[in-house]
């Protein structure tokens, strides 16, 4: 079977940058935040990303660079390759995929 | 370096913005704003307005099923309608189980608040001088609005938004996960003052005082491995509310959409875009060999997909489990018969979506399957959306009681608006009569402790993969308490669940970091295992088929059984009673 290499950006800001490479099984169809879930179930349940509709498209939570361009993870085709994640580089990083993303009159601090 | 507890003090607490928190926020504050609708600058600085805080684990307008909702919204608005016909009709889908008071309470003030979105600029479709309506099955007229192209929800949740931003009173505030209500003695007996949670940016606990509290933390239906539901919507306020002593109604009745998505995979869309077409154009319904099957079932069908929700998931169960499903194990829906230009003229811009998805339905059948979308039981509440635990208020989809055993098609927005606007007006009044937030730490102390704690490090392999016990749990809840149940399976999904509560253990994986996911995922099983714990019991005690719950083992309505089972926590273990349905209002 074929798999997809998804080459994730890992810590938090305080930690020099560094990726870790994930290999799922490569299913026609599926999304880029489907393989992320799976590595979440099946591998490595630390890994930090955003998402909340799964499906929809509607939270627009999922936002992130998939080799340098901003897309939905929800939306974005899975494929049988290297691809690469980062976080969005203009948000203020939590940890891995996560970013502070809410208006600023809606956060905490 | 453990984060130090977060303090935070308001009037109204509002966990969960989605419709019904929205609308409570925005009722609640302008109660004491003199009603107010002055245009443009903000509302309510310096008067008598509540503070009103407005939480949700997300981002506000955006977490749960509101934003998600493609289709429409039940309301008696035209007028050759009447509320009092929609009540008709409520109360006949709700198969004798519906609490009248809410049905009422629904039908009467949906109105209201969708001419005041109307009055707000949501976009509700238009015709002539009025909104347009169309029909939807159970509705003896057209009677639902809706914003084109499939954008009632997204358009429902910016309205609300847009106004409650306007609102000083009301302080927006996302990427907090309430996980438990603080309650403590006072003059009216055990009382919530308010809750404690953690902010997920950087998992700090934190507790909030409130004088009242409003749960307003949609439905549960992530319970199921096949849903149609955002990931917030573990039920989490099911299992606030019983632990702070209310009692929740009717959990069997979990509704399943029959012809949700299931193949191939479609991205960017909701799995349940297939009905209006179904309205629209028919659609035939396949088994695996090509054949035609509901009328085995019972329903003429007539080569046009029309049956009734719950006999095309009967059919559509039937034929997998007697191996003639379709390849991923549902049926095939297919358009194929219907002319392009018919086609194109129906589903508009939405052709070019399902082309994106490599799906030309002039050549393509799809894959389809019963999929978990909406719970009609939930908190129980008078139609002042009072739990009867003073200080706990409850609104939208986690309320139940309004649709009985099964729902109407476009009650559940109404619902969400109109409880959400009644639970905003009784917070508010329970703050102008004086009632002050007076939390006491010592009442917060166990809960923020758990919110803080630390447990077994997930990265080192001590602890479980909590989202791997989210999925079996899924899974045991999709395998055994879906559209179909029996003793034997419910029995057995009750032992899955006493299984994976032993694994999960005891404490939150890790300590407090930002963003967090095995942690919350800890804390959504905690809740989780708790809310399907209710649905399981109920369930298991229904010997009967009634509406959204199907027995197989007793497959007959029994008129005995017009009842409505309450679950509570009584001394840490559930308990379930029957009480007898409410009369009808006068
Ligand atoms: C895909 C889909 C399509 C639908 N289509 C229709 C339709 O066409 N017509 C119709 O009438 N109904 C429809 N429904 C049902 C309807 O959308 C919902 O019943 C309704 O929107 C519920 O509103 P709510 O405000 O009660 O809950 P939600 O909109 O679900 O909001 C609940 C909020 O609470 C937050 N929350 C949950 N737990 C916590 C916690 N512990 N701490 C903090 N925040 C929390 C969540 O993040 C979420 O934002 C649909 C549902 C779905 C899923
Ligand atoms: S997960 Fe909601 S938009 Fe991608």
């Amino acid at each position: 079977m074929e798999t997809a290499r998804l080459l994730i950006r890992r810590g938090t800001a305080a930690e020099p940058p560094r990726h870790e490479a994930f290999e799922v099984p490569f299913e026609p169809g599926q999304s880029v935040l489907d393989a992320l879930r799976r590595i979440r179930a099946e591998q490595d349940p630390t890994l930090a990303v955003r998402y909340a509709c799964l499906n929809a498209n509607a939270c627009k939570e999922c936002m992130m660079l998939l080799d340098g361009a901003v897309v939905y993870a929800c939306t974005a085709r899975l494929e049988p390759r290297e691809m690469r994640l980062d976080p969005l580089p203009n948000k203020r990083l939590l940890r891995d995929l996560a970013t502070v993303i809410a208006p600023p009159d809606e956060r905490l601090e | 370096m453990p984060a130090a507890p977060i303090q935070m003090e308001t009037d109204i607490l509002v966990i969960g913005a989605g419709g019904a928190g929205l609308y409570a926020a925005i009722e609640a504050a302008r109660q004491g704003e003199g009603q107010g609708e002055g245009q443009g600058e903000g509302l309510g600085e310096g008067q008598g307005a509540a503070r009103v805080l407005l939480l949700d684990r997300s981002l506000i307008g955006r977490g749960g099923a509101t934003v998600m909702a493609q289709m429409t919204v039940a309301a008696a608005v035209a007028p050759d309608d009447d509320w009092r016909r929609h009540l008709h009709d409520t109360l006949a889908a709700g198969r004798g189980l519906c609490d009248p008071r809410l049905a009422a309470l629904l039908c009467r003030e949906g109105p209201e608040c969708i001419l005041e979105m109307d009055r707000w600029r949501v976009g509700w479709a238009r015709e002539g001088d009025g909104l347009r309506q169309v029909q939807a099955p159970g509705h003896d007229r057209p009677r639902c609005v809706y914003v084109d192209f499939l954008s009632t929800g997204p358009a429902v949740s910016r309205t609300l938004r847009t106004q409650a931003q306007r609102h000083k009173a009301i302080r927006r505030l996302g990427d907090v996960v309430v996980t438990d209500l603080v309650l403590q003695d006072g003059p009216e007996g055990r009382t919530v003052t308010g809750a404690v949670g953690f902010d997920m940016t950087t998992g700090a606990p934190l507790a909030i005082a409130a004088a009242a509290t409003i749960l307003a933390t949609g439905g549960l239906t992530r319970l199921y491995r096949r849903n149609s539901a955002s990931s917030n919507m573990g039920g989490d306020g099911y299992a606030l509310a019983l632990r702070a002593g209310a009692a929740l109604l009717d959990m069997e009745f979990v509704q399943f959409f029959p012809i949700g998505h299931l193949a191939p995979r479609l991205v960017g869309m909701d799995p349940i875009m297939w009905d209006p077409f179904r309205y629209k154009l028919g659609g035939r319904l396949l088994n695996g060999a090509m054949e035609e099957f509901i009328d085995r079932y019972g329903a003429e069908d007539g080569g046009r997909y029309r049956a009734t929700r719950d006999l095309a998931t009967y059919a559509i169960t039937r034929e997998v489990a007697a191996g003639r499903g379709s390849p991923h194990g549902g049926a095939w829906l297919s358009f194929t018969h219907i002319p392009e230009a018919e086609l194109r003229a129906a589903f508009g811009p939405v052709i070019d979506r399902l082309a994106g998805n490599g799906i030309d339905l002039t050549r393509d059948a799809v894959e389809v399957a019963p999929i978990a979308h909406y719970h009609m039981g939930g908190v129980r509440v008078d139609t002042d959306m009072e739990t009867g635990v003073p200080g706990l208020l409850a609104a939208g989809e986690v309320v139940g009681g309004a649709n009985g055993a099964n729902r109407l098609s476009g009650n559940a927005i109404t619902e969400a608006l109109a409880f959400g606007r009644a639970a905003g007006r009784t917070a508010a009044r329970r703050v102008a009569a004086g009632v002050a937030p007076r939390l006491d730490p010592a009442a917060a102390a166990a809960a923020l402790a758990l919110a803080g704690a630390g447990g077994p490090e997930p990265a080192a392999g001590a602890a479980p993969n909590m989202a791997a016990l989210v999925a079996r749990l899924q899974a045991a809840m999709s395998d055994h308490v879906g559209p179909f149940r029996t003793a034997d399976g419910l029995a057995r999904a009750a032992g899955a669940l006493a299984a994976i509560r032993a694994e999960a253990g005891a404490l939150p994986p890790g300590r407090p970091r930002p963003h967090d996911l095995a942690r919350l995922d800890w804390f959504d099983l905690r809740q989780m295992l708790l809310v399907a714990e209710t649905v399981v019991l109920a369930a298991a005690a229904r010997t009967e088929s009634r509406g959204a719950h199907q027995r197989e083992d007793f497959p007959d309505t029994d008129p005995g059984w017009t009842l409505n089972q309450i679950v509570r926590l009584d001394g840490g273990a559930l308990r379930l009673d029957r009480a007898p349905v409410l009369a009808e209002a006068a």
